[in-house]
């Protein structure tokens, strides 16, 4: 039976480990023909630069080949080609799909019509697993274990599928205390709250973002975006309270690391950059040999 | 309600000599049920009554269809929008069997997900749920993922 990633919870945790495994593998040696002679369709229904480039340098790095396309303008999708018929026909071409699409569920589908492996780039707001996997790796590099950790989600805990899916798969680990700050409309939703009831797993809610961030050993923060409120004085009230600030951090431990699934607005000021804290962009660049790692296991190639 | 009202009521929706009577459904899905079953396009004699008082409903609605005995996971499709449904199997005008509903793990190609930008309200796709709760019930999209509930529930 063929391996498809699309919910993160698709994975075991004895999976969710061998990916990181295969990631730091990749990181010490990124350069692995694996892929030699293989083509990868990378299938961007929707822009995403960022996710894209890291995928396809994954696959390169990899020595695969990519056909696809990087936008839906230049794809058949523009005729009226419906997503059943472009995934029945790339799927006879390509022996893996990397995939985006603006539809939730569009990737679960894509799987059930493919013949090959489908990897899910982010459906809609639904699921992006490999930014899950590459937060977990991060967070086990910068803290050397997902057990025991305290993690403080900052923002739009609402829609924010990446925060969802992060709570999801580091519920799984041993321990772990979850903090959620952000408005109240954009509160954490009861379903997820629920899931860490189930598992005993303890939870704590705050509105301010204040000096409690001092027991955290990951700030996972996130965009509070305009369009999210029906009402625009709500966002201005609330606009820049969700903002990191580099004097926030001195009374932070020492192992404390910030992370951010980018884009960036103004919620982290640029003057966090260069504090030792900062971990974004590195978060990145963990993301190219967490996808290779993620690549790799799919297709069995190690 | 006594045997005495049940009689009564019976009365007021003709008796069938052989077939199937589906009572305690709620008013309000009398019509959905009637499509799931595809009552509507048969041939058999169908008749039904429908705001009928019933304590545990409200009001409720009863249908009595000639000369056909449903199959189990047919009649449990109708379980998510009259899941207090209960069938009374009859032959020469005697009930020879009762049944209650039983709501399935999956439901598959019946109900609609209410999320817009779920692949299956763009695409021809077969819809399917897992049934995450039951009172009241609540099914989960196997596609986007997102919880349709009770009250969102629509029949295709």
């Amino acid at each position: 039976m063929k391996k498809d990633l699309i919910s993160i919870t698709d994975f075991t945790k004895e999976e969710y480990l061998r990916i990181m495994e295969l990631a730091a593998d990749f990181e010490t040696n990124p350069n692995q023909e694996l892929l030699k002679g293989k083509v990868v369709a990378s299938l961007f229904f929707e822009p995403s630069t960022r996710t894209r480039l890291s995928f396809e340098t994954a696959i390169s790095r990899l020595g695969g080949r990519i056909v696809g396309f990087a936008d839906p303008g230049s794809s058949s999708a523009t005729k009226g080609e419906t997503l059943h018929d472009t995934i029945k026909m790339v799927s006879n071409y390509a022996d893996l799909i990397v995939m985006r699409h603006p539809l939730e569920g569009a990737a679960r589908y894509a799987a059930e019509v493919s013949s090959v492996p489908v990897i899910n780039a982010g459906d809609g707001a639904n699921q992006h697993p490999t930014q899950t996997l590459l937060d977990l790796y991060s967070i086990l590099k910068t803290q050397g274990t997902l057990d025991n950790l305290n993690l403080f989600m900052v923002g739009d805990l609402k829609y924010g599928r990446t925060v969802h899916s992060l709570l999801q798969a580091m519920s799984e680990f041993e321990n772990p205390i979850f903090n959620f700050i952000s408005p109240q409309v954009l509160q954490m939703p009861r379903a997820y709250k629920h899931h860490l009831e189930e598992k005993g797993i303890r939870y704590f809610e705050h509105e301010e973002f204040t000096d409690i961030i001092s027991e955290a050993d990951i700030i996972y923060m996130t965009r509070v975006q305009k369009e999210r409120f029906s009402d625009p004085m709500e966002y201005e009230k609330v606009r820049n309270i969700y903002i990191l600030k580099n004097s926030m951090l001195e009374n932070t431990k020492p192992n404390v690391r910030i992370l951010h699934p980018l884009p960036r607005v103004n919620e982290i000021s640029t003057d966090v950059d260069n504090n030792e804290k900062a971990y974004y962009f590195e978060q990145a660049l963990n993301g190219m040999y967490t996808r290779e790692a993620i690549i790799a296991h799919v297709m069995n190639l190690k | 309600m006594n045997e005495n009202s049940k009689k009564k009521l019976k009365l007021k929706v003709s008796a069938i000599k052989d077939g199937t009577v589906i009572d305690h459904i709620p008013a309000k899905n009398l019509f959905k049920v009637i499509s799931i079953l595809k009552l509507d396009k048969i041939e058999n004699q169908i008749t039904f009554g429908t705001n009928l008082d019933s304590k545990k409903l409200g009001a409720k609605a009863i249908i009595k269809v000639s000369d056909k005995f449903f199959e189990d996971d047919e009649i449990n499709k109708i379980a998510m929008i009259a899941p207090h449904a209960k069938l009374n199997i009859i032959k020469d005008y005697d009930v020879v069997e009762k049944k209650i509903v039983v709501i399935p793990d999956k439901i598959v190609g019946i109900a609609k997900c209410f999320n817009p930008k779920c692949i299956t309200n763009n695409e021809i796709v077969t819809t399917c749920f897992k049934v995450i709760s039951e009172a009241p019930i609540a099914l989960k999209c196997k596609y986007c993922e997102k919880i349709t509930a009770d009250d969102e529930i629509v029949v295709l």
